[in-house]
């Protein structure tokens, strides 16, 4: 509840290294999240959510966990790791915490793939 | 403001049914003195259920929920009939349970039609009376509609079920107690009655049957209420449910003048105060405690715990439809797209609301729906 209550990193970065979005408005829930990258780690990140309470919750959580990690290691963040930091979600709302997980994997694909067009 | 999903049991209707768990607690089907105390008073509660109505005392059943009223009504009436037909058609706004046991009863070889709504939530008659046919054997449509509020046509739908030889139900358990509701001005064969909508204890229910028709009964045991529905009686349940019907005669008439304006007062408060809100279903033709609103750009179930947090409860789609994360299969069929229905808000007013939490609710929601715009992905940069 704290997380959907006081979500935190809550906007958008306007000059982002990567940016992921997943889900559509139609399933009820859609996500975006924006990353600068600064010495392959995650310097600043940002989110926006439309969705139900859960989606809020993930969304901040995630952004949370990422903050300050390298790529590698926010990889790793998953839609369980993420419920288990909140302390559970009902089983129901594990398709809401697996989107704000795969909305960061999409934004770091993004910023390898700009990366990639650099060189 | 969420009296749809629950009501408190008005204290008049408590004070009636206690001491039938302690002192009368005789089964009414037993030959001696405490056993007929019973019995008197569950016929009494059941003229009172009748009036509420129009029907006559031997046309009520009682039952533990309205479901179980709903149930004996269509899988009893699709027993007993099935010789005249397979055919089933209902409103596509019915509630959940309703449309699960016809979905059910297509197992057994049934063929389950639902007529489509106006954009209001009505059903297209015209419609209604295309789909029913000489194999026709029910149609259902709800008296009014209990997420959006819809009153609907029922005695045009009823007279168009005889038209082809059909029976007519409706399910009335969020129009009892509100609105009028006379089933022998309506020719009604079939209602679906709940007593904690109007301040009766949970765990009741009834079935108003007409006097000829017969019912194929659900649950089969020792025989009681006339063979319909077996099972000791609830006496304290019952009498409350006589008890809260009999207020509701008297008191609708005020009591809903005062919730009409009460519910006009906070649509409007909300449309007016709030860009891009909306109100679902019709303008007018609605139940008088229900206001049902949607917002643009974000998800209702955010909305209901952000208003929890300032100490309202409101509802968003069927209380029993947010176990799945589906959008309201109401709303969807008065035409709004999925990411529309999402973001609507219910409220379902009752005794227990004034006019100062009206305001509350209208000062306090704008600054909720703007914080979760403010964190949308689809909100549109002018409404930030």
């Amino acid at each position: 509840m704290e997380h959907f209550k006081n979500p935190r990193n809550v906007g958008e970065i306007k000059d982002a290294d990567g940016v992921g979005t997943v889900g559509n408005p139609v399933c009820g829930d859609m996500m975006t999240i924006y990353i600068k990258v600064k010495d392959d780690k995650i310097d600043d990140i940002k989110f926006k959510t439309y969705g139900c309470g859960a989606a809020i919750a993930t969304s901040s959580m995630t952004t949370e966990m990422a903050k300050g990690k390298t790529l590698e290691e926010a990889e790793k963040i998953t839609r369980q790791s993420v419920a288990d930091a909140l302390d559970g979600l009902p089983p129901v709302k594990m398709h809401c915490s697996n989107l704000a997980s795969d909305a960061l994997h999409e934004a770091i694909k993004d910023y390898k793939k700009k990366e990639e067009e650099k060189k | 403001m969420d009296h749809g999903s629950g009501s408190p049991v008005d204290p008049r209707v408590l004070e009636e049914m206690l001491p039938y768990h302690t002192d009368h607690y005789g089964n009414p089907s037993s030959f001696h003195s405490e056993g007929f105390t019973a019995l008197r008073a569950i016929n009494r509660a059941r003229e009172q259920v009748a009036a509420l109505i129009n029907a006559d005392p031997t046309e009520i059943t009682f039952t533990a929920s309205a479901t179980e009223a709903t149930n004996l009504a269509l899988i009893g009436a699709a027993n007993r009939y099935k010789n005249k037909g397979n055919r089933i058609v209902s409103s596509a706004v019915e509630h959940i349970s309703t449309v699960n046991i016809l979905k059910d009863l297509t197992r057994g070889g049934w063929e389950y039609q639902q007529a489509p709504v106006d954009p209001s939530g009505a059903v297209l008659l015209d419609k209604l009376d295309e789909l029913t046919t000489d194999k026709t054997v029910l149609v259902s449509v709800m008296a009014a509609n209990g997420e959006i509020g819809t009153i609907e046509p029922i005695k045009e739908a009823a007279a168009i079920a005889h038209r082809k030889g059909a029976y007519f139900h409706t399910d009335a358990t969020a129009a009892l107690g509100k609105i009028p509701l006379d089933v022998k001005a309506t020719d009604i064969d079939l209602m679906t009655l709940s007593s904690n909508d109007i301040y009766g204890p949970k765990g009741v229910g009834a079935l108003y049957a007409k006097k000829g028709l017969r019912l194929r009964p659900v649950i089969i045991g020792g025989g009681q209420e006339q063979g319909l529905r077996s099972g000791t009686e609830n006496t304290p349940g019952i009498v409350g449910f006589g008890k809260a019907a009999e207020i509701a005669r008297e008191e609708m008439p005020q009591e809903a003048k005062r919730l009409t304006e009460l519910r006009d007062r906070l649509i409007k408060g909300l449309t007016k105060g709030i860009p891009e809100a909306y109100l679902n279903g019709h303008a007018t033709n609605r139940l008088p405690n229900n206001a049902n609103v949607r917002f643009s750009y974000i998800e209702g179930e955010a909305l209901i715990l952000s208003l929890d947090d300032v100490g309202v409860q409101a509802n968003t789609g069927s209380a029993c439809a947010a176990k799945t994360l589906e959008p309201s299969a109401c709303l969807l069929a008065t035409g709004l797209k999925p990411e529309d229905a999402h973001g609507s808000l219910v409220f379902t007013l009752g005794k227990a609301n004034n006019k100062d939490q009206i305001d509350y609710v209208v000062e306090k929601l704008p600054a909720i729906v703007k914080r979760l715009r403010a964190m949308s992905s689809i909100t549109p940069e002018e409404l930030k």
